[in-house]
């Protein structure tokens, strides 16, 4: 037997996004087991997603930034001491001190203190009303102070100043930004791109001051008066210091490790302080005398120092500072050297004034190699010019072509095949081309197969399509054909079949079969375009040409069981049921000797119905009121909601008569998968609307619209797509947004796996459906109107036509009752008999 | 001993035409007339017109999901062949012979079926 290893004793400072991002991956090593591990935290609550911080105004809660949770630390076994600053390093004894009195020791320790905003020494700049922008508590206190505040000033235009700049505006105020240089975003961006930005912004509302130093704050008649250099002034209710950031260096300090003149805890390249017992990663720490204002980096330097601790070798050698991104509304990129300041630099430039499109390239002095460009306006161009720059790949002849817009014909696109293995593709989860490669070397057939198994494209979400590329060359290389023909009656996807049968006006499933395909139609195909003709053109699904088209589920109406027996689900909408109603369904629940239960979407779902039992319960339910639920169908289930304003006291709307509003408009609607939502009175968000394909939550303005969530098998949560819009607009977009799904999904896609698969994301999405991309809105619009003025419960037209009727027969030659389905008691309530059970009962004790 | 059966095809009269539902399955309930035992069993019946063969009938009970449930299910054509795909678990049986596309030993009983008239007919071995 080997001998128990000594466990070292690790200590970590500081437990933000990088400090978390480390223990996170030392958690998923054999090794940790290794390890005593006490993480001290200044901040009151475990790490959050800080890049994410602005969505905290949005309707983002505390716990939806979280990226870890006290049960997970403690599952990990890792101390964490939250609201306890760490104020000394004792190297001579190895020893942490912090603020309440704990004393840890240490065989090694890391330190990922992060950084700290930088105030400009300004006489006033300490006023109550100043406020910085780095933590959920500085979020909670310019909220408070912008309820009564009019104007709203931000000092400083860089990246994270414009960001300020927008949630000031969110807040509902007028927003200024003041900026000491020429031009905003100084870091990434030249003037050109710069003064694109700021007529941009500009346009949007927000006053830009550039060349402004502001020499003075003073308080004038509980306002606050900006005094800038130059005799001008400015009037404002609060200002927000975001004028850089600095390395958060002071223990390490005055623990005597080497600091960077202008601050910085200087590291190698293992990310090793001046003690070798002692690394320091993410912002605090400077490497080759520079400091890395983002996560990515930091989180490198979070993996490497993991490796140094268990034994591996790794190095870091520095990271791409580019980034892309939207401020404002306004897409901006930047990568490399942007400002050209290599020797020998040369530029492209294109300027496109009408739309406001800026893009400029850096190359070497013979056009070869790309060393930088910035991107204001349309960052479409960004992967492709990244690659380029990353992969020091050689430019083409003409290399001006990569930013001019596609005049006849597509722009040269760099072939996923030109791409060398060691290719980053995706930055979040750094994932190289080369694993990529071997991922559908390894096995993986799909895009999401891949996504699945390497963790590419999860993240932002940004390499989708060029994940797509290399997936498709590699896949097509190994001579797997892709093809995504719907089977093998149609060689056409959804989306093409679609468009055929809306195109020709296609009514019937033998019109299409006939004209487009071949054979005689399948269990894929058959449901797939009797759920595209009822979308378009709304017939009842029991039409002669259609009945034998439907799953089961459609054709009863009902939902089939494991044993044959069908639940009936009646439409409660937005969960809003009447005691009278609610009695009836016990009423009805009770005579057939139905099982009931609540389901997640706040209805009550009937169990155990006998086919031929299905039109005399419909005909009792509708006689009291209720409508079918379509909880059988490819269709709306449900609005779920809460209370809202009427009787909860946090509720800011009537969060159940918008539910019931959305319900009753597209209950029927066909879809390519089923649909959820549901309305949330406040940010509270008690109906779970964000893992919802459509989830809305109130705001005092109005309503926050999320799209593409998912709970269940593969949670995902909602994309925020817009804010604050009033009850007409919501409508608008989500007619616009369900009836984009409809046409353009696959069978069986739920809109979170749709969204995606979109090309282009979130941001593609936004550009189809607010900004109207595509021209096809008011197309959209209409085929909604059709579908909702159409609507029938397809129910009530069912038990009113004897024809329909006599397919809920068990057996068309005789009224008996299928004697295979047994049911037993359990919990006073009936349940399908198991199989040993039913011999049981067959054979007489 | 020598033990000889003799058997004899009897067509049995089971439902109408116009009970059946073109390219769908219904199901119908075939009395004590079979030969081995007096059990009773539930037959599904598809009807695909303008076909070389127009009707099918198998046995209604899935083997596989343990339900009466074959009548239910889509009519689709795999490799060219139809077949029925049971709702619950969706496993295809081959219409002609009853075998199940995805698991060759289970297979369904199927009877010859044709029309007499308006009457829709099966046939079953009898001794
Ligand atoms: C609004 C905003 C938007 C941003 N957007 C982006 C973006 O789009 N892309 C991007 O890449 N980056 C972005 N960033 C930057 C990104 O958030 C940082 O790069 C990242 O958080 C750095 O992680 P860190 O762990 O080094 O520092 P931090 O996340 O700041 O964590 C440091 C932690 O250490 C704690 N600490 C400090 N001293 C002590 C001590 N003595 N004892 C105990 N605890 C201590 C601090 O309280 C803090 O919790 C953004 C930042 C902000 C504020």
């Amino acid at each position: 037997m080997t001998e128990p290893r000594v466990r070292q004793k690790l200590v970590v400072i500081g437990n933000g996004m990088v400090g978390h991002h480390f223990l996170e991956q030392l958690a998923a090593q054999a090794e940790r087991e290794a390890f005593d591990v006490t993480v001290f935290a200044a901040e009151p609550r475990p790490a959050y997603d800080r890049v994410h911080l602005s969505e905290y105004f949005a309707g983002r809660s505390a716990d939806d930034l979280a990226l870890g949770t006290l049960e997970q630390y403690r599952e990990w076994g890792f101390d964490l001491l939250l609201n306890d600053t760490a104020v000394e390093i004792d190297r001579e004894n190895r020893t942490v001190i912090s603020a309440s009195g704990v004393a840890r020791q240490y065989d090694r320790l890391i330190l990922a203190t992060g950084s700290y905003p930088f105030v400009p020494p300004i006489p006033g700049g300490e006023h109550e009303k100043c406020f910085v922008y780095r933590t959920i508590e500085d979020l909670d206190a310019i909220r408070a102070a912008a309820s009564d505040a009019r104007v709203g000033t931000v000092v400083g235009g860089g990246l994270l100043g414009l960001e300020a700049a927008n949630a000031l505006k969110q807040l509902g105020l007028q927003a200024h930004v003041v900026e000491f240089a020429p031009g905003l975003m100084s870091m990434q961006l030249d003037a050109g791109g710069a003064q694109l930005l700021q007529d941009k912004i500009q346009d949007l509302g927000v006053t830009v001051h550039t060349c402004t130093a502001t020499e003075m704050i003073e308080e004038v008649d509980g306002r606050l008066r900006m005094r800038f250099k130059g005799d001008r002034e400015l009037l404002t209710d609060l200002i927000v210091f975001s004028a850089g950031i600095r390395p958060e260096d002071n223990l390490a300090r005055a623990a005597g490790l080497e600091i960077g003149e202008r601050g910085g805890i200087v590291i190698d390249d293992s990310c090793r302080t001046s003690d070798a017992n002692i690394f320091a990663i993410g912002e605090c720490a400077l490497y080759d005398n520079r400091i890395f204002g983002l996560v990515a980096p930091g989180y490198a330097m979070a993996r490497n120092t993991v490796a140094q601790l268990c034994g591996d070798s790794a190095s870091f050698t520095g990271a791409d500072m580019s980034t892309k991104l939207k401020l404002l509304g306004v897409q901006v990129g930047s990568i490399g050297d942007a400002h050209g300041r290599t020797e020998g630099a040369a530029a492209i430039t294109f300027v496109d004034e009408q739309n406001g499109v800026y893009k400029r390239m850096i190359t070497d002095a013979h056009g070869k190699k790309l060393l930088g460009a910035v991107l204001v306006g349309d960052t479409e161009d960004y992967d492709q010019l990244l690659q380029y720059h990353l992969n020091a790949i050689d430019l083409p002849e003409h290399p001006e072509q990569l930013i001019l817009p596609a005049a006849n014909g597509a722009a040269p696109t760099l072939g996923a095949g030109a791409l060398p293995a060691t290719a980053t593709i995706c930055s979040c989860h750094n994932v190289s081309k080369g694993q990529v490669v071997d991922a559908v070397g390894g096995g993986c057939c799909s895009l999401a197969e891949v996504k699945d198994s390497t963790r590419a494209s999860t993240g932002c979400g940004g390499c989708a399509a060029l994940l797509k590329n290399v997936v498709d060359e590699e896949l097509s290389a190994l001579g797997v054909e892709v093809n995504n023909h719907l089977c093998a009656h149609f060689p056409f996807t959804r989306q093409e079949l679609f468009h055929i049968l809306q195109v020709e006006e296609i009514k019937t499933f033998a019109e299409l079969l006939a004209k487009h395909g071949s054979g005689r139609g399948c269990e894929i195909c058959k449901p797939t375009v009797a759920s595209i003709l009822a979308s378009l053109w709304n017939e009842h699904i029991h039409k002669k040409p259609h009945v034998g088209l439907q799953d089961t589920n459609d054709t009863f109406m009902a939902n089939m069981q494991k044993n044959g027996s069908y639940s009936v689900v009646p439409r409660v909408p937005g969960g809003e049921i009447t005691p009278d109603r609610l009695i009836v369904l016990g009423q009805v629940a009770k005579k057939y000797n139905l099982y009931t239960k609540i389901t997640g979407g706040q209805r009550i779902d009937l169990f155990g119905a006998r086919l031929e039992q299905l039109p005399e319960i419909w005909r009792e339910l509708i006689d009291a009121g209720f409508e079918t639920g379509h909880a059988y169908g490819k269709s709306l289930r449900t609005v779920k909601s809460c209370v809202g304003s009427t009787w909860c006291r946090f509720g800011v709307q009537d969060s159940v008569a918008m539910a019931l509003e959305i319900e009753n408009r597209y209950k029927g609607l066909r879809s390519p998968h089923k649909i959820k939502m549901a309305v949330s009175g406040c940010t509270r968000e008690c109906a779970e609307a964000q893992s919802k394909d459509v989830g809305v939550i109130a705001t005092e303005k109005g309503w926050n619209l999320f799209v593409c969530g998912n709970g269940g098998m593969r949670p995902r949560h909602a994309d925020l797509f817009a804010t604050d819009i009033d009850s007409e607009t919501l409508i608008k977009y989500i007619d616009r947004l369900l009836m984009f799904y409809v046409r353009t999904a696959d069978k069986l896609q739920r809109t979170s796996v749709w969204l995606e698969n979109l090309e282009g994301g979130l941001d593609y999405l936004r550009e189809v459906i607010i900004d109207d991309k595509l021209g096809i809105c008011a197309e959209l619009e209409a085929q909604m109107a059709n579908v909702v003025g159409t609507y029938q419960c397809e129910w009530k037209t069912a038990i009113n036509d004897p024809d329909m009727l006599k397919r809920f027969r068990q057996f068309v030659n005789s009224d008996e009752a299928d004697e295979k389905i047994v049911f037993v008691e359990e919990r006073s309530q009936p349940r399908p008999a198991r199989q040993e059970e039913i011999v049981r009962i067959a054979e007489p004790a | 001993m020598n033990q000889v059966a003799i058997t004899r095809t009897q067509w049995l009269p089971i439902c109408q035409r116009s009970d059946l539902v073109a390219d769908s399955g219904v199901c119908a309930l075939v009395g004590d007339t079979f030969s081995d035992s007096a059990e009773r069993r539930s037959v599904a019946l598809f009807f695909i017109p303008g076909q070389e063969t127009q009707l099918y009938a198998v046995d209604n009970w899935d083997p596989i999901a343990q339900a009466g449930v074959i009548a239910r299910g889509i009519v689709a054509e795999v490799d060219g062949e139809l077949t029925v795909s049971s709702p619950l678990y969706k496993h295809h049986f081959r219409l002609s012979d009853g075998v199940c596309i995805e698991d060759e030993s289970i297979r369904l009983d199927v009877y010859p079926a044709a029309f007499d008239g308006e009457s829709v007919c099966i046939a079953v071995d009898k001794s």
